[in-house]
């Protein structure tokens, strides 16, 4: 039968590099975070994350998980109860330009009337200046970002006209504009069929092996198997980091969503399996291996 | 065509004509401007209570014998702190936290007058607007507290811009965006003192909520609305007023009314024009 009380996990959560060797190749390093809402208990504790240059990392973790938390510590929205945020060896108020942010579609006011160009421009923001413009090089930056979303033609639209695969590339071209080293995106998958959620992981792709470090919270295991260099698992604390394909194994999917999941490779990608019952790892291991 | 002429040109040989004109010039830019963040950040009921809290600020200032736009602007600022405060942190809704510091105020102004006796015109042409009665100094309080805002909102336009869609973001690049939370119900509530005098606590809120309104369904990018919105604020004040002067009747309700069939007409427009205008429909169905 399939457990569910905690078995040891063969990929361990990453212990904290030795100071000296802490930004060798990481965009980002995250040292004992805990965090969370005044009057609560932390939503996330002893939290040690790293996210390599030129990697495309996935963060995984059921509802409650704490993402969302660990996203706004990561970013200075919250201050965290204790633990550090460094990016790119500084701490995250003092590295603004170098981090991008895209938030959960639903945090952002879509009734608001700005255009698209409007919305890529903000990723330009550097400084607090009266009476400032955008320049010439910040419009050029974020056409450029229009164009590799492929929605340049929309310039001028509104942002309410725009279906909801077109919003998600808007924030995304928003997030590159800002030409920062590291993306920290959050849900960017969320409410997307399948052939837009394809195009959206290219783009993230093509940006990863440009160099840049990028952070994908999201729900969606079969996209984290198949198209992340390294996945984190979240629940309150991280119960795994590494390769994807290390991670993402029986134990610690269940250990991550309190649940039994399988990811089987089938169709030659890696597919998440919903195995409530334990009958696919009951005894009958073989077939899910066999099953491609 | 004499006739036509003397009846639109006529009333300006009156210097309370000119005076009013003049001050519905400046209120239709101000609250265009700033309706434009009212009506698409859903602060209309905030709006209404920044008027209504100014009563307690004319009361106390008429009493005092202080000067009462100054009191009404004074009241206006500390209810528009409050609200943005109770937003921030309190444990009771937004519109409940409105409604409560709203009736405090009012309260507040009613309980002061009750200690008076007589009658008080002076009083009451804050409570229903006297545009006739617009002096010099009441035109430079409104220019003076106008030009203010709209350099403020000159001066941090992307800012706003950033923090009305997207305050998340906006705080983790650096813009100060709690600042500027606070900041726009102030603009909303020195744009209410500048209207006060002329239209009245009672109406002053539609000349912030109408004319955007009316101009957003007629426009999409915010210039637009902006620009459109005044447009419709000054023809509003202009027809407003001549069918006061030459019907006898009260001028800010006439102005309220004609930029209630201007919005009107605006919905009949939109309606009439496509769904392009729908566009929570557009994108469920792509």
């Amino acid at each position: 039968m399939a457990e569910l009380a905690p078995a040891p996990v063969h990929v361990a959560p990453r212990e904290p590099l030795a100071p000296e060797h802490e930004h060798d190749g990481f965009a980002l390093v995250v040292r004992n975070l805990a965090a969370g809402y005044p009057g609560f208990p932390p939503a996330i504790e002893g939290i040690n994350l790293r996210v390599p240059v030129g990697e495309l990392v996935g963060l995984i973790g059921p509802n409650g998980a704490g993402k969302s938390t660990l996203f706004k510590a990561m970013l200075g929205l919250i201050t965290p109860i204790e633990g550090e945020v460094l990016a790119f060896g500084r701490p995250v108020a003092k590295a603004r330009e170098q981090i991008a942010y895209m938030p959960q579609v639903e945090e952002v006011d879509w009734d608001f009337p700005v255009s698209v160009l409007d919305v890529v421009l903000m990723g330009r923001y550097k400084k607090f200046r009266p009476f400032a413009r955008w320049s010439a090089e910040d419009r050029e930056a974020a056409m450029a970002a229009l164009e590799r979303v492929q929605l340049a033609p929309y310039a001028r639209r509104q942002v309410g006209q725009l279906s909801g695969g077109q919003r998600r590339r808007v924030l995304m071209a928003r997030a590159i504009a800002r030409g920062a080293g590291l993306l920290l995106l959050d849900e960017p998958f969320a409410g997307l069929d399948a052939a837009v959620q394809h195009d959206l992981v290219e783009i993230l792709d093509g940006l990863a092996r440009e160099g840049k470090a990028i952070l994908v919270a999201t729900h969606d295991l079969s996209c984290v198997a198949n198209s992340c260099d390294e996945a984190i698992c979240l629940n309150r604390r991280i119960i795994a980091q590494g390769p994807s394909a290390d991670v993402l194994t029986e134990e610690v999917l269940s250990q991550t969503f309190q649940r039994h999941l399988l990811a089987v490779p089938r169709h030659g990608v890696i597919q998440v399996i919903n195995d409530e019952h334990g009958v696919m790892s009951d005894g009958d291991g073989g077939s899910a291996e066999g099953g491609r | 065509m004499d006739a036509a002429l003397d009846w639109l040109i006529g009333p300006y040989e009156f210097t309370f004509m000119q005076r009013a004109i003049v001050v519905l010039a400046i209120i239709s830019v101000v609250s265009g401007v700033v309706g434009t963040f009212v009506v698409h950040k859903g602060l209309a009921f905030s709006g209404d209570a920044l008027a209504h809290s100014t009563l307690a600020g004319v009361a106390i200032a008429f009493v005092s014998g202080m000067s009462i736009s100054l009191g009404a602007l004074g009241a206006a600022v500390v209810t528009a702190l409050g609200i943005a405060w109770t937003r921030d942190r309190a444990r009771v809704s937004y519109d409940t936290a409105i409604g409560i510091l709203f009736v405090a105020m009012f309260s507040l102004g009613v309980l002061v007058l009750s200690t008076r006796q007589s009658y008080t015109p002076d009083l009451f042409s804050f409570v229903f607007g006297d545009i006739l009665g617009i002096a010099r100094g009441d035109i430079v309080n409104a220019g003076v507290l106008g030009v203010l805002v709209l350099l403020f909102l000159a001066a941090f336009s992307r800012e706003l811009l950033f923090v009305s869609y997207d305050a998340a973001m906006a705080r983790t690049t650096g813009v100060p965006a709690r600042f500027f939370e606070y900041a726009m119900l102030v603009v909303v509530a020195i744009s209410v003192v500048v209207a006060l005098k002329a239209i009245g606590i009672i109406l002053v809120n539609a000349m912030l909520i109408i004319p955007p309104a009316s101009a957003s369904l007629l426009a999409t990018s915010l210039r637009r609305i902006m620009l459109l919105s005044v447009a419709f604020a000054l023809t509003s004040s202009v027809v407003g007023m001549h069918i006061s002067f030459h019907a006898g009747v009260a001028a800010s309700p006439a102005i309220v009314l004609t930029g209630c069939t201007i919005f009107l007409a605006s919905l009949a427009v939109s309606r009439a024009r496509r769904p392009l205008r729908m566009p929570s429909i557009a994108a469920a169905t792509e």
